[in-house]
């Protein structure tokens, strides 16, 4: 059982990738015996149908990790998983309603890197506690994820709006400001190639330090950049030569594991940083200057809509999941229906976010460029909620 | 008032922008004949636009506005962020945040207290922002939803030609008389079998679907109106929010506060995961709880004659509250309380021991008579033991032992023991979880813990909230618009001829792409195939 589940969890992502292959060769290639229309029409039937077969597998993945465990979204593994997954079936939905060969070409790299990033999590199969042995968990977190893979969606949309609309107007702010979040895109990249790349050296480190007069361990998984607050190693493989922390976290950063979190970001921004200037020298263009041929033909009118409507079966999925049923299940469990727990605030801050979103597409002028910006940053506050208040904010929900 | 007449001879009421008759534009002034028209509420004229003057209509106007309404969504999202940045007061391991604050999280912990926002959603600020937002939700509805109603229901199936070509969705062909009679009939055919409603007057067409749909914001408007409402009457009418906490232990009957109900505990427990269904090197360790339980029985009390009468029985379980009319139980706490020790005095001269005896900890009796004449008095007890460093006048520093509080969270005694032969009675000491031997040590009975016995406490959550039923009706209408608003489509076709040319134009509130593709798809099975695509216009 447990092998059938590694390997069904591997294929998804194997699958994931070739379709990523097959839309970007759809867009990119000049088709040049059977002419660029019957080319993309070719490429983009692959792509969606292994983006099909991809899914079908994820299913599989979660229907035998159910069988294993009662369960598959509890801890930060399975719900990234799984959030990777809807977005997978929401592009699949959006593809059927607009025929765009182009979308693929971006939705499936995101969740591959979603894919990537989950996995960097412990993939055990943890017992539930009292408090998350509920129906309406499944009901719960499986609508809220839902919505947010639609929302995802409309994001990658209204990034493609973007790097459409720069392209016609390169010396803008729009421009400088598309680029640093394809700086920060590269930076979630090189978190998890570095996660991976660690993790197959089987790197260990670990320090000695007291939180609230108490001595405690962390493990690190990575080459300590940043140490705990005066802490002590333990023990540490080389790295580089280099054996202890470059520096040691301020005092003020509080939390247990806080040195190891902040390690972590910074070999996420520096790695991210490396795989842009590689990107940069080697094509010798900004990103989206890269990315603009793959967009160039859409039609802008068209993809705000998309984005639009994306977020339009997103919204009211995401209404139903993480404020309805949220709140039948808080007053089943902790016999309140809204008690102000981090998680739940950020729940209603995306929820505030798409409204005011909608609300602005009433008036005039709030379509495509603007709209687009607001359809990146939802996806932004859905990120902080699901990870920066996980690992950071610790709430009732925290899981990870 | 002033009337705007249009040229089809049409009186409207100021503010209206597009004719409420025929469709053409009145207001000139603004308006760019190069772009699709404005059609936001059928050009309509609303409440907040004609009426300007008094202090009523400049709070509608205010209310009814979406600018407004946006902002106040923002404001509501920032305060609702700030104050996930430090814990808020609830959630403190302290009652006294003026000074926890700023010792915990320093300058800027001092400015979240403040600035109030370690209590930012209980401040009357966040308060009056949701109060504004009920408000403008109301207002904005009743200005819009009667024009919208008005318009939808009074349209006329003929439409000016300049209408029809201003749409955003819209071709113009040249079509002869002949030809024209039986392309209208094929078109209406063609749209009504894509569930279209058609209406005809002459040579022209009015195609429509979806209509309904438009409701759909207003729908979800009233569901949230209702949940507000909701809120604000579990606050405000006395009885209809309940929100205490019991502690029972096992064996125990007690009071819910603020009711009329008794809560017995006939047995609390707690269950642990097998160690096989806990992974290796899970990061919870091996002592996962599985489940929490409280086996009780609910009475109520009869007001007349006092007496308890059974009105519920079972398990109350994490996720499984007990209910009963209008209150709700829920396990919220469980531990286990230490209610009484059994001593063994032995008598060290000739190992072996005298005799076993039970002090309750809530209750420890002055003197234990025991076999063999032995005599123990209580001399002092404290349940919740500690010591207090203390300075004498003399400058000299001594510890002198106090208790914390009344539970037997570290009971300790000292015992005064007398047994025939002794020459004067012994004093020992027993303080529970610490090793008194040296203390002792002159002794020659010494008390020695046997066992404990302990007693599980369930803290239940006792709840009544009577406005749950609101609530929960406004979210469920409220979802109800959401799904009218978002899953269809308000969409209509207007078709008119005339003099040789043949004007189709078409609207809808979203999804221009779908309702591209079905005009092309209808105009191809009317065998008259048009393309509307964007970038033919
Ligand atoms: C948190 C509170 C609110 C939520 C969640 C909410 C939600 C919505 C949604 C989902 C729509 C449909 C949007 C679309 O079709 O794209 C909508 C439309 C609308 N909302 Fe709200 N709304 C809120 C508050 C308000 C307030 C306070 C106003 C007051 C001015 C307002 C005015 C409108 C108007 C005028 C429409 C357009 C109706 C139409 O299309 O005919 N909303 N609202």
């Amino acid at each position: 059982m447990v092998q059938l589940m590694e390997y069904s969890l591997f294929t998804t992502f194997f699958c994931y990738l070739l379709s990523t292959i097959a839309f970007v060769t759809a867009v990119t290639g000049k088709g040049s015996r059977v002419g660029k229309e019957v080319h993309t029409r070719i490429w983009g039937r692959r792509g969606i149908v292994l983006a099909m077969i991809g899914v079908a597998l994820h299913v599989v993945f979660i229907v035998v990790r159910v069988m294993i465990g009662g369960h598959f979204t509890s801890n930060m593994f399975e719900f990234i998983a799984f959030l990777c997954f809807t977005i997978v079936a929401s592009f699949i939905v959006i593809f059927f309603l607009y025929r765009t060969v182009t979308l693929g070409a971006f939705v499936m790299p995101l969740s591959v890197i979603m894919l990537g990033y989950a996995s960097v999590f412990p993939r055990e199969v943890e017992p539930l506690i009292p408090a998350l042995q509920s129906y309406w968990l499944h009901i719960h977190v499986t609508t809220v994820a839902l919505g947010e893979g639609a929302l995802a969606v409309g994001f990658v949309a209204g990034l493609v709006y973007l790097i459409r609309w720069v392209g016609d107007n390169r010396m803008s702010r729009t421009a400088t400001w598309l680029e640093v979040i394809m700086a920060v895109i590269l930076m979630v990249v090189g978190f998890v190639l570095t996660s991976f790349i660690f993790g197959a050296m089987d790197y260990q480190a670990s320090f000695r330090h007291s939180v609230e007069g108490k001595a405690v361990v962390q493990e690190y998984h990575m080459p300590a950049i940043a140490g705990p607050y005066e802490g002590k190693t333990v023990q540490a493989d080389s790295f580089l030569g280099m054996k202890e922390p470059l520096f040691a976290i301020p005092s003020w950063m509080e939390g247990k594991e806080a040195a190891r979190k902040l390690n972590s970001v910074i070999w996420s921004v520096l790695s991210g940083l490396l795989l842009y200037t590689v990107l940069r020298l080697t094509i010798r263009k900004r990103i989206y200057e890269m990315l603009y041929p793959l967009v160039k033909h859409l039609n802008l009118e068209t993809v705000d809509e998309i984005s639009y409507r994306a977020i339009a079966i997103g919204y009211p999925i995401f209404t139903l999941g993480g404020l309805v049923f949220a709140m039948i299940w808080a007053h089943e469990a902790w016999g309140r229906f809204w008690g102000n727990d981090p998680k739940e605030i950020w729940a209603l801050v995306t929820w505030l976010f798409y409204s005011a979103y909608l609300h602005f597409r009433l008036s005039k002028g709030w379509h495509g460029l603007k709209s687009s910006w607001m359809a990146v940053g939802g996806f932004v506050v859905i990120l902080i909620n699901t990870i920066f208040v996980n690992l950071v904010i610790a709430g009732l929900h925290s899981y990870a | 008032m002033e009337n705007t007449k249009c040229e089809c001879g049409h009186n409207n009421p100021v503010g209206t922008v597009l004719c409420e008759h025929c469709g053409k534009p009145l207001d000139e002034r603004g308006d760019r004949p190069d772009q699709p028209l404005d059609m936001r509420y059928e050009g309509k004229a609303r409440r907040s636009q004609t009426k300007k003057a008094s202090l009523v209509d400049r709070v509608w106007n205010f209310f009814s506005s979406v600018k407004v309404a946006i902002w106040l969504i923002l404001i509501t999202l920032v305060l609702s962020a700030l104050g996930t940045v430090f814990p808020q007061k609830q959630f403190i391991p302290s009652n006294r945040p003026e000074v926890y604050y700023a010792q915990e999280y320093g300058f800027w912990g001092d400015l979240y207290y403040k600035l109030g926002l370690y209590d930012v959603y209980e401040s009357p600020v966040y308060i009056a922002l949701l109060a504004s937002i009920g408000i403008s939700l109301v207002i904005c509805s009743l200005d819009r939803v009667l024009p919208l109603y008005k318009a939808l229901k009074n349209q006329q199936v003929k439409k000016s030609p300049v209408f029809i070509a201003r749409q955003r969705v819209t071709r113009t062909e040249t079509v002869s008389s002949e030809e024209k009679e039986a392309l209208l009939d094929r078109l209406a055919e063609q749209l009504s079998r894509k569930y279209y409603n058609i209406r005809r007057d002459g040579d022209s067409i009015l195609a429509e679907k979806g209509r309904f749909s438009r409701w759909g914001p207003y729908i979800n408007h009233i569901g949230l109106i209702l949940f507000l409402f909701g809120v604000l009457l579990r606050h405000s009418i006395p009885g209809w929010y309940l929100d205490e906490t019991v502690f029972v232990r096992e064996g125990e009957t007690k009071k819910l506060p603020g009711l009329n109900y008794y809560i017995e505990n006939k047995k609390a427990s707690a269950e642990l995961y097998d160690s096989e269904e806990i992974p290796m090197g899970s990061k919870n360790g091996q002592n996962v709880v599985k489940k929490y339980e409280t086996q009780a029985v609910l009475y109520e009390k009869n007001k007349d004659t006092g007496e308890l009468k059974e009105v519920k029985k079972g398990s109350i379980i994490v996720n499984h509250p007990m209910k009963y009319d209008d209150v709700e139980l829920f396990q919220s706490d469980f531990s286990t309380e230490t209610r009484a020790i059994v001593l063994n005095v032995r008598d060290q001269k000739k190992d072996r021991i005298v005799d076993t005896f039970k002090v309750n900890l809530f209750d420890p009796k002055e003197e234990y008579r025991l076999k063999e004449g032995l005599k123990v008095t209580v001399l002092d007890y404290f349940p919740d033991f500690a010591l207090e460093n203390k300075r004498l006048e003399n400058g000299k520093k001594v510890s002198i032992p106090i208790t914390k509080s009344e539970y037997p969270n570290r009971p300790a005694f000292i015992f005064k023991v007398n047994a025939p032969g002794l020459k004067k009675p012994e004093k020992s000491w027993m303080i529970s979880g610490t090793n008194l031997d040296d203390v002792n040590k002159e002794n020659r009975f010494a008390m020695e813990l046997k066992t404990l016995k302990t007693v599980n406490v369930s803290g239940l959550m006792v709840r009544v909230d009577k406005s749950l039923p609101i609530i929960f009706l406004g979210g469920i209408i409220s979802m109800i618009g959401l799904v009218m608003g978002f899953f269809w489509h308000h969409r209509r076709v207007w078709v008119r001829w005339e003099e040789g040319t043949l004007y189709i134009g078409a609207h809808t509130n979203k999804n221009w792409f779908g309702l591209r593709r079905e005009l092309e798809d209808a105009s191809k099975k009317a065998e008259y195939p048009l393309s509307f695509s964007p970038e033919q216009r």
